[in-house]
């Protein structure tokens, strides 16, 4: 038994020397940082201990505007592409006929670069010296009066934000949803079928139990993926996220270690866990919601 | 209510797109009778599950029409026709309760059909009261066993009063003392509620067991329908008394000459009404009598002994398979470690089929 405790040890040693490395030190490291006042990289000195990062970052104008930012995006995008990936999913799930081709166009933002995803949205949104950008084009065809949505008003560019998140996060979510309805025994819908269930009643009281785990899944990891929204940002509004009034929660920690207003290891500790206690806070309520409903 | 199949077939096309259609079901006419309870017999993929469909109205039919009673229900969709289906699966809905799942089908009618909450939570007991699973109303399927789930979904099939109740397959995921079991309790129901029931089946025994007629089908044709001790005694063709019968029955190579049936050497029996010719020869395991001057003899491979009646595996030159077997009372002891065994035969589990078109031959024993 010893000897074969020391084995199962041996055997681990390489992940848990990984692990502890890469992550358990870091995580450590960054609970440390958080509570240092004043720490100072280069000489590795702080002047004290206390909450006064937190209270520093809870007070930077900047920040809130990255929590609200983050706040909107989560609340608007999680719902919507959750739900749209399910409606195209039922309709994916109903047709026959070119269902491979409509995968595969639904699929294609997830196997597409963020970036070249951002470069599509440039063209449809961004005002330019020779163009207001495709949709501007439609906007004024219509009789309608052209918007910046890059560097205009606030809402047009958290509209373009959401639509792009939207729509970069939908595939994966139809994915697994076409799969889970997929994965529905024929022979529930053959009885309720034959039982006169209506169409209505057949989705809410038969398919839509039948992929609540999936359902509640995709929330959960919608959420988490949605706090964590940074790269889709800088694609859209470029490195500089708080002059463009855009930054988010993650943003900000960036910019606090490597930005141009950076070199604050404490104030982006701070952050980042102030970000991880709302995540942490937002999936235990997910979880409590989806155990009470199945 | 009487079930008429007028004709009936059903076409679907094939896999690969060249190929033919897939025949399912082939011109299938049958009059079912009014609250019997009938089995469609026959191996996978003969048809018997999408005849099934058919019935239910959960596939249309290529041509042919079905009607209920004096009804043409051919065109109605399934919840129009009146029917209870209970699957192999039974497909009961995993987060409903039992009362729950019973109460499904009435909570799905409209209009003037629609019941109170009372009247629904009293039909959803006395169908479960039927089945016997009232204590367990408050359980949800996966909290019970698989012949209790069974029970939900036939007290779920019965719930509606259906004119037509149809169980595909309603035993073979259950463990054999819960067939037994079910399969009686089954019997049981469709005697109390009176309903017209056809079950689908692909084991023999169940269907002999319980049915008051058995329908044998065969790659979508119907071979033959019958009481089942008829269809046994009085198998059509080679087919189906194959498929009838644990043990199986016992196939030879034989021909008859100048009016005595020979296998292979051995003149086994005077026969009248047939001309010379070659025949298959089936004998039921129970028509082997062990009879020291019989006149087919075997070579002896194993004696199993079975308690109530003993088993004899032998071999023969004229037997298609390998060995065959034959049932005797344990009261006739069979010498172990002898090489060679001799039986003679009754004639009436004695059966001829012309050796090519495999159609049962009549024949009288002299």
């Amino acid at each position: 038994m010893e000897q074969n405790n020391r084995k199962a040890w041996l055997y681990l040693l390489p992940a848990i020397a990984f692990l502890g490395v890469f992550m358990v030190y870091p995580l450590v490291d960054v609970l440390v940082y958080s509570f240092e006042e004043r720490f100072n990289f280069a000489s590795q000195t702080y002047t004290g201990v206390g909450w006064y990062n937190y209270a520093h970052v809870l007070r930077d104008p900047y920040f809130l505007q990255a929590v609200k930012n983050t706040f909107i995006l989560v609340i608007i995008t999680v719902p919507l592409s959750t739900g749209l990936a399910l409606l195209i999913s039922l309709g994916l799930n109903s047709i026959k006929p070119l269902r491979q081709a409509y995968q595969t166009v639904f699929f294609l933002p997830y196997v597409t670069n963020t970036l070249a995803v951002g470069l599509v949205f440039m063209i449809l949104f961004k005002k330019t010296a020779y163009s207001d950008g495709m949709i501007n084009l439609l906007i004024e065809a219509f009789g309608g009066e052209a918007v910046d949505f890059i560097d205009g008003p606030y809402w047009a560019k958290m509209l373009v934000m959401c639509l792009y998140t939207v729509w970069v996060v939908m595939p994966f979510k139809i994915l697994i949803l076409t799969s889970a309805l997929a994965s529905v025994n024929q022979d529930y819908y053959k009885a309720a079928r034959v039982d006169g269930t209506s169409k209505w009643r057949i989705f809410t009281r038969i398919t839509l139990p039948m992929i609540s785990p999936m359902i509640f899944y995709l929330v959960i990891t919608g959420f988490i993926g949605a706090f964590k929204a940074y790269s889709d940002e800088v694609a859209i509004f470029g490195t500089d996220l708080n002059v463009a009034g855009m930054n988010t929660i993650v943003g900000y920690v960036y910019d606090m270690l490597y930005g141009n207003s950076g070199g604050y290891p404490s104030y982006a500790s701070a952050a980042a866990l102030i970000l991880f206690v709302i995540v942490f806070t937002i999936t235990v309520i997910n979880l409590m919601i989806s155990k009470k409903a199945t | 209510m009487k079930v008429v199949l007028q004709h009936l077939t059903k076409r679907f096309p094939n896999r690969n797109k060249k190929g033919p259609d897939v025949i399912a079901v082939n011109d299938f006419t049958f009059e079912i009778p009014d609250g019997k309870l009938i089995g469609l017999l026959g191996p996978s993929g003969c048809g018997k599950s999408t005849t099934l469909n058919l019935i239910s109205g959960l596939e249309a039919p290529t041509s042919g029409q079905i009607f209920f009673g004096d009804d043409d229900v051919t065109k109605l969709p399934p919840e129009n026709r009146g029917v209870g289906l209970v699957f192999q699966n039974y497909a009961l809905y995993p987060h409903l309760t039992v009362r729950q799942n019973i109460l499904f089908p009435l909570q799905n009618l409209k209009g003037e059909q629609k019941l109170s909450k009372e009247v629904m939570l009293r039909k959803a007991e006395e169908a479960a009261r039927l089945v016997q699973i009232e204590p367990l109303l408050d359980r949800k399927p996966s909290e019970m066993s698989g012949g209790q789930q069974q029970r939900v979904a036939i007290a779920r099939a019965l719930v509606k009063m259906p004119r037509v109740l149809l169980l595909d397959e309603p035993l073979s995921n259950l463990d054999a003392r819960l067939r037994l079991q079910t399969r009686e309790e089954i019997r049981r129901i469709q005697r109390e509620t009176g309903i017209t029931t056809i079950f689908v089946t692909h084991d023999q025994e169940e269907a002999m067991s319980i049915s008051d007629l058995i329908v044998v089908m065969k790659e979508g044709v119907v071979h033959q329908i019958g009481k089942p001790q008829d269809v046994y005694d009085h198998p059509v063709n080679l087919f189906v008394a194959k498929f009838l019968g644990t043990p199986p029955i016992n196939v030879f190579h034989g021909s008859v000459r100048s009016g005595v049936l020979m296998l292979g050497d051995d003149a086994i029996l005077r026969v009248k009404g047939v001309d010379d010719r070659e025949v298959y020869v089936g004998i039921r395991p129970e028509g082997f009598i062990l009879d020291e001057n019989g006149p087919l003899c075997c070579r002896t491979r194993a004696v199993e002994v079975m308690g109530r009646d003993t088993s004899v595996v032998s071999a023969h030159p004229a037997a298609v398979s390998e060995t065959i077997r034959s049932i005797i009372p344990s009261e006739d002891r069979v010498e172990v470690g002898k090489d060679q065994v001799r039986f003679a035969v009754k004639p009436f589990k004695l059966h001829l089929f012309d050796a090519q078109t495999e159609e049962s031959i009549p024949f009288e024993a002299v």
